[in-house]
């Protein structure tokens, strides 16, 4: 952090007056080595440093980013986001005094137990070859791969009113795949963390399983050639986590982005169906649905003390008992809005403004083991790791497809089925949750991917689920229908 | 950062290497504006320059890649590269050989100001041809019609090329500011609510080794894209890209969307799941294309079995012989080399009269599998689909009574043994009885075979064709794009 201090004592030291400002400074350190079919992808190396400048100034908002962080440079993002700002004081979409200003002096840094750096290149690389050969263990595998990531980040958020945030966040990721083929059928299976993102060092692969995973990862794929496709009709469905993130992501994360509800994301990511009169009284789902934000979870993919304009970010209930709380939105939108949120203002990158996302976002335990939920069953399906996702603008509307499914039958689990999907519409698909998994089912994982805003934003988040039961819904395989 | 200031940059890392040592250095960049706007006002406005250098260090069969950014500032600049190459260097000893290492070792050359007239095509340094062709060998299709109902949304001409004039008047002008035509378009806009984005600026990509590629490709444009809503998610969705802003145009384009605004007031239609004959816009093509980009053309992806077009390509299924697709690098948007300082080819054709017929090949695949390097990467950025004979005039008049479906939304794969998609209608979508537009109808999922739907069920292809740039700005603004007709199907089954 010794540069970043460096350049922020330097802006704040000659920074011309302003309303208000802000400097947010971000350093990316990335490493990628991944080996295919026993042979090793060329490694790669990122190193990513910039800023951005956000000014305030009369009546409008502006911001400017830059790589170069020299003082010329800096005085260059300075301008042009000035330029902005009066731009935005003649035509902006709402007052710039609702911008959210912060005087937070905060901390955070990952834990890690067992850093990166404690695994020699070699070493690495022999870690990789060896798990993709564990996936080889047959010729209809016709590819294979395993990979390691390393992704440091380092922000540093100053300003004007004397703010200053510091983020350190470690990610250590893996993952296995294995893709089978028999005539023209072809599986895909994986695992070994491929989506099960977090914080941390070292020490996340023995939590994702990375290398004892190939095994299973091949050997189920190999199976699924042969499974039959997935039942079409009307069943009870039990949602792993590796799919639940996926449900809980796009039709309760993404409706409640304030933003959407304000409208900001209607040419691109959508709307939503849920509207501000909402909030306090929609009944979002069964009793037993309980959601979190909470960026407090230790190793979660979002976990931080703030978010990217400098709120502090606390844990507060989303959906409790079914009925619909508070929105996912920052200080800004809840300010256009009228609303209550969270600390959720965030950024992908430091050429890219925040906006409302979600952060870590979780399903909060019931109290059924695995073995109850499946008992409760008597024609269901089953459905793991998902590979398909698709929902309509207002987040309504969605479909889902799954790497594995297993049929239940009569309170038990039954043989494997292959393509199993399912489709539902949200405001209605939530109120059939019937049953969810107690503490000791309970997966944090997260998403690595979550696209929105314009211009466009990937962004990691965060989510944490046990596995649940809904009741009645339409699943079906794959083939033509 | 300009052309001499990477070419100079990468000259001196080349400068500095060690024996046998290789270097390929590549620069990706832009400085853009990007102003959101919701409710025909400014919601989120600034500005973003970003330079990229990526490093490919080789000695003998060993490789070692690394990326950083650059300030702008030559000696800081030098001394971050200096200190990537030096991470680099150390680091090939201990990675293995790689057998699928693969670069191109005879010289090119090109250079590429799109909208200066500065333009020497890529070749080899002792033919100096141009595959890149005409940025306009296309165009003539572009113009299109406005058809009538539906919005010819997305999306505009590639307005390549300078012309006289300032901004100000109803002139066309290269030499836009984006605060003017901010405040032109609100004004245009007048009592629409409007949202989306204006991304303008320059875009410029770089390559030089040390065995002596030096290329330059470089462009100031811009992506209007923008939507106008009636109420609720019933909305226009219009696109005007080029790299001459003409005020006539965007005049048009809203005159057309307050047209359709108005078909859209009338009481939506829902309709319940089931098969229907439909009219696909471009830009619904555009959506169905981009989903098969995912995996449907790259060798590799073939050779692991792994496309959802394996029927096709084992020839277990056809599509219908009017399909036929090509990936148009001649187009000239994307640069016409590739990292690894290969030339690409003006043109690859995928689907020949519904058979499969190439791959799109990078470095790496062709190594493995030996073939032909074809592409920077094994996704297209420059799709073709050759057109029909179905006039769009006489478009309505051939659907008769079904769905004319302006755009589709997150589409994904059903199952992709069988090339079957599921996805959303978005925009304006309408009910058409006997030819004419009755009603909007209400968001519609989707999930059928692209083996019907460009099989069996397929009527016929429009006459002309829309040049629809990508919008995306997830890595920096994309140069993608695609020329598509409309499309008239005898049925596509709507499922939720």
């Amino acid at each position: 952090m010794d540069y970043l201090n460096a350049i922020a004592n330097r802006f704040r030291a000659t920074a011309p007056a302003a309303d208000y400002w802000s400097l947010r400074l971000v350093s990316e350190e990335t490493e990628h080595l991944a080996v295919r079919q026993g042979v090793s992808e060329p490694s790669a190396l990122g190193s990513s440093l910039g800023a951005m400048v956000t000014l305030v100034q009369a009546g409008g908002i502006g911001y400017g980013a830059t790589s170069d962080l020299s003082p010329a440079g800096l005085t260059a993002a300075w301008a042009r986001a000035a330029r902005w700002a009066e731009w935005h004081a003649r035509l902006g979409l709402f007052p710039a005094d609702l911008y959210p200003r912060s005087s937070l002096r905060a901390d955070y840094a990952s834990p890690v137990v067992e850093p990166w750096e404690g695994l020699s290149l070699v070493d690495r690389l022999d870690l990789l070859h060896d798990a993709c050969a564990a996936l080889e263990i047959d010729p209809r595998i016709v590819d294979s791969s395993a990979w390691l990531g390393r992704r440091l980040v380092r922000q540093l958020l100053i300003t004007s009113d004397g703010g200053e945030v510091r983020h350190r966040s470690d990610q250590v990721s893996s993952g296995l795949m294995a893709v089978a083929n028999a005539g023209s059928q072809t599986q895909t299976r994986t695992g070994g963390g491929a989506d099960w993102g977090g914080q941390g060092g070292l020490e996340r692969l023995a939590q994702v399983g990375f290398r004892a995973d190939a095994h299973r990862v091949a050997a189920e794929a190999l199976a699924l050639l042969d499974a039959p496709e997935c039942p079409a009709g009307t069943r009870d469905l039990i949602l792993m986590p590796s799919q639940m993130i996926l449900q809980i992501h796009e039709s309760i994360g993404h409706p409640l982005e304030l933003d959407r509800i304000l409208g900001d994301e209607r040419n691109y990511a959508g709307t939503s169906f849920v509207t501000p009169d909402l909030f306090g009284r929609y009944r979002y789902g069964s009793e037993l649905l309980n959601v979190t934000f909470d960026p407090g979870v230790p190793g979660e993919l979002a976990s931080a003390v703030a978010d990217d304009e400098g709120t502090p970010a606390t844990r507060q209930y989303l959906i409790r008992q079914g009925i619909l709380e508070r929105p996912l939105g920052g200080r800004l939108s809840q300010a256009r809005a009228g609303l209550p949120g969270v600390a959720t203002a965030r950024a992908s990158a430091w050429d890219r403004p925040p906006i409302d996302r979600m952060a870590n976002l979780n399903l909060e335990p019931g109290s059924d083991r695995l073995a109850d939920l499946i008992a409760r069953v008597e024609h269901g399906v089953l459905m793991d790791t998902n590979r398909s996702w698709s929902i309509d603008d207002s987040r309504n509307k969605f479909q889902f497809g799954c790497e594995l499914g297993r049929l239940i039958e009569d309170g038990e689990l039954k043989g494997l089925v292959r393509n199993p999907g399912y489709r539902g519409i949200s405001a209605s698909f939530w109120r059939s949750l019937a049953g969810v998994g107690d503490a000791s089912t309970l997966e944090v994982r997260g998403v690595y991917t979550c696209g929105k805003g314009e211009p466009n934003q990937s962004i990691q988040v965060g989510h944490a689920s046990p596995p649940a039961l809904f009741r009645a819904v339409e699943v079906f395989g794959g083939g033509e229908e | 950062m300009r052309d001499r200031a990477f070419f100079d940059l990468s000259d001196r890392l080349c400068q500095e290497l060690h024996g046998e040592e290789v270097l390929f250095c590549n620069l990706e960049g832009e400085d853009s504006d990007f102003v959101r706007l919701n409710g025909n006002r400014i919601r989120q406005a600034g500005g973003v320059s970003a330079w990229g250098l990526s490093l490919d260090l080789i000695s003998g069969q060993r490789q070692a890649q690394a990326s950083c950014d650059l300030s702008g500032d030559r000696d800081a600049d030098l001394a971050r590269a200096r200190s990537l190459l030096q991470r680099l260097r150390e680091r090939l000893p201990h990675v293995p050989e790689d057998p699928y290492l693969h670069y191109s070792t005879t010289p090119t050359e090109s250079y590429r100001v799109q909208g200066s007239g500065q333009e020497v095509g890529a070749g080899t340094l002792s033919q100096d041809k141009d595959p890149g062709g005409d940025d306009q060998s296309e165009g003539e299709e572009h113009g299109g019609r406005e058809e009538p109902g539906v919005p010819k949304e997305s999306r505009g001409r590639d307005d390549s090329g300078v012309r006289p004039g300032g901004h100000g008047g109803t002139a066309t002008s290269d030499d836009w500011d984006s605060a003017d035509v901010i405040a032109d378009l609100t004004q245009a806009a007048a009592g629409l609510d409007l949202v989306g984005i204006w991304a303008s600026g320059e875009l410029s990509a770089g390559l030089v080794s040390s065995l002596g590629h030096r290329h330059w490709h470089a462009s100031r444009s811009f992506n209007l894209d923008f939507s106008c809503y009636l109420a609720g998610d019933k909305a226009v969705k219009a696109n005007l890209s080029g790299q001459a802003w003409d005020p006539r145009a965007l005049a048009a384009k809203l005159a057309g969307v307050r047209r359709h605004l108005e078909v859209l007031a009338r009481p939506a239609r829902v309709i319940p799941p089931g098969r229907y004959r439909a009219w696909l816009a471009p830009a619904a093509v555009a959506e169905l294309l981009e989903l098969l980009a995912w995996g449907g053309f790259g060798l590799k992806d073939h050779r692991t079995a792994q496309t959802p077009l394996l029927r096709l390509a084992r020839g277990e299924r056809h599509l219908d012989p009017r399909i036929t697709l090509h990936e148009a690098h001649g187009r000239g948007l994307v640069p016409g080399f590739t990292a690894e300082g290969f030339v690409k080819p003006a043109t690859v054709t995928l689907i020949a009269a519904g058979r499969y017929q190439d791959c799109l090949v990078d470095s790496r695949s062709a190594r493995e599998y030996g073939q032909q390097v074809n592409v920077a990467g094994e996704a297209p950025e420059s799709l073709a689909l050759e057109a029909g004979d179905i006039p769009v005039a006489d478009m309505w008049r051939r659907l008769d009574t079904g769905l004319a479906i302006g755009n589709l939304w997150y589409l994904n794969y059903a199952d992709r043994n069988d090339c079957r998609i599921t996805g959303m209608t978005r925009f304006a979508t309408f009910w058409v009885e006997n030819g004419e537009p009755v009603a909007p109808v209400e968001v519609m999922r989707f999930d059928d075979s692209l083996y019907h739907l460009w099989g069996d069920r397929l009527v016929g292809l429009t006459r002309e064709r829309e040049l629809i740039v990508s919008p995306e700005t997830y890595e920096g603004r994309s140069r993608a794009s695609a020329l598509l007709p409309g499309m008239l199907v005898s049925g596509i089954d709507l499922a939720l």
